[in-house]
């Protein structure tokens, strides 16, 4: 234990699992708050310019469908997060190794979430465009779909760094 | 902020912008304002449009039909777009779309005191106002003896009043006084309507004030040109001026000396946008100056859907709607007094 009073000394007296918490819940949490996101920019317009143009509303779930994807991906890696968790005996809790396994699932956790959250706002709005273009014009629609494809290949990243990086949240041997 | 408008436009304004964009997509073509130029008669024109979607406007109306039914009913199908979009708005949109319609109200406040001191009877000047500008107390209207009491009596209740603090006076209300009030309640609205797009911010203060300095300086160019000649003076000509726009301030100061056409022309072509427009145009000549000026709103109108997440699509395509009415009247009048071959003379095609 530390007892001088910096703060990197306070930062590193903070227990590793309230980090893990904290990684796990952003994970989920950040996830699913960029798939909503991305489903009600989309789905307004959907809806509005289905009125006028009811053959695009089959094919543009797809967009919703790109959306709903990242709040999965956030759902996996949470869970695969929380199988990494393991209780250490309480002399070793503030070891280095322990503290490592704590800050790379915060790490992870951080990488997953936030990288889902933008990648769901991005395909929602290009999704809102694709809906409204292809009411115009029906040709449009596979086109804009190479794009919101691109788009969702961003959560696809956050999710493989943040595995690679769970990886290695090792505790140390009882 | 402008840019990240995409964030959180959807949440109030998605599904509306969704239904006026695919309102937008039935404004009519080429290929229908082809087909209308080529009728013979006004049940020609009624059988082509109701294949459009003025059609169950239109397929109620007995046989010998007249221009100004044709019109009629399209102004109700715009007016029903319009209501519909409006009662599903929330704040600030609801605001906006009634922004729109305060310029009717103002062509119909003038109408009924214009018809009032010729002496025509209240009724038939009600049924020639344009559905869009209604308000309740309108009828008072034809009451009034001088603006105060025009002011007192019924405008005060209305959106119009703040509009009036700059015309009141108490003299008669006469051809000339108001013209100048039409244009002064007009100043007042553009001036007001600029600065609640302003408040807005993003995208819809960056498009609605493109399209609102071109209003204002399309209609200082017609007030300059309209008063040559006239008794009004020119300071009385500088205050109609609106105080935004490209023109401001110094169009303004040349335009408010201008006693000709052509020394409207030389001020306006120092400024590019204009300059094309008055290329058009020959020395001299000012009947296709309306048409020039319309073409090129409708080229911005239609830019402004070009970017989404903003209010300025409604705005542009009332306007689209209203000058395809005038397109359709333009083209039931000729084909009525079997002038087809001025047609083209008038009709500004949208897309």
């Amino acid at each position: 234990m530390a007892y001088s009073s910096s703060w990197s000394r306070a930062l590193v007296a903070i227990s590793p699992y309230t980090f893990s918490a904290i990684g796990i819940a952003v994970a989920i949490g950040v996830s699913v708050l960029g798939a909503a996101w991305g489903i009600y920019i989309t789905g307004s317009s959907l809806i509005g310019a289905a009125i006028k143009a009811p053959r695009i509303t089959s094919k543009n779930l797809i967009s919703v469908i790109f959306c709903e994807a990242v709040a999965i991906y956030g759902v996996i890696v949470a869970i695969i997060l929380q199988t990494k968790l393991e209780s250490v005996p309480t002399k070793s809790i503030y070891e280095p190794e322990s503290l490592r396994a704590g800050y790379a699932i915060f790490a992870s956790g951080l990488i997953v979430g936030f990288a889902n959250l933008v990648c769901g706002l991005c395909v929602g709005i290009i999704g809102s465009s694709c809906a409204l273009s292809d009411a115009q014009n029906s040709s449009l629609f596979v086109k804009i779909l190479v794009i919101e494809i691109f788009g969702s290949a961003l959560g696809l990243f956050g999710v493989i760094v943040g595995i690679i990086m769970s990886a290695q949240a090792t505790w140390p041997a009882k | 902020m402008y840019g990240f408008e995409a964030l959180t436009f959807n949440i109030h304004g998605g599904f509306l912008e969704a239904i006026v964009r695919g309102h937008r997509s039935g404004l009519l073509s080429t290929a229908d304002y082809n087909n209308l130029c080529q009728c013979e008669t006004l049940d020609d024109i009624k059988m082509h449009l109701s294949a459009t979607e003025y059609g169950p406007y239109l397929q109620n109306e007995p046989s010998p039909l007249h221009t100004t039914t044709i019109v009629e009913k399209c102004t109700l199908k715009l007016v029903d777009d319009y209501k519909n979009m409006l009662c599903q708005a929330t704040e600030p949109l609801s605001t906006f779309l009634e922004y729109i319609t305060y310029g009717h109200m103002i062509d119909n406040v003038v109408l009924i005191v214009t018809g009032t001191l010729h002496e025509r009877d209240v009724q038939e000047l009600l049924e020639k106002c344009h559905p869009l500008g209604m308000f309740d107390s309108i009828a008072t209207l034809a009451v009034a003896q001088n603006m105060r009491e025009l002011y007192r009596l019924v405008l005060v209740d209305t959106p119009l009043a703040p509009y009036f603090s700059e015309c009141i006076t108490s003299e008669d209300l006469d051809d000339m006084n108001i013209e100048i009030m039409r244009n002064t309640l007009y100043k007042a609205y553009l001036e007001d309507f600029y600065r609640f797009c302003q408040k807005l911010g993003g995208a819809t203060a960056e498009i609605m004030s493109d399209l609102l300095a071109f209003e204002a300086d399309r209609r200082a160019v017609n007030i300059t040109i309209n008063s040559i000649g006239t008794e009004l003076t020119r300071d009385d000509r500088r205050k109609l001026y609106s105080n935004f726009g490209l023109l401001y301030p110094y169009g303004h100061e040349e335009l408010a000396v201008c006693e000709d056409i052509d020394q409207v022309r030389a001020v306006m072509e120092k400024y590019p946008p204009y300059q094309s427009i008055f290329a058009k145009l020959s020395y001299g000549e000012s009947q296709m100056l309306d048409k020039a000026f319309y073409e090129e709103e409708v080229k911005r109108l239609c830019l402004a859907f070009e970017q989404q997440f903003h209010y300025a699509v409604f705005f542009a395509y009332m306007r689209l709607r209203e000058q395809e009415i005038r397109n359709l009247m333009w083209i039931s009048e000729c084909v009525a007094q079997n002038q087809k071959s001025r047609v083209h003379d008038s009709v500004v095609f949208i897309f």
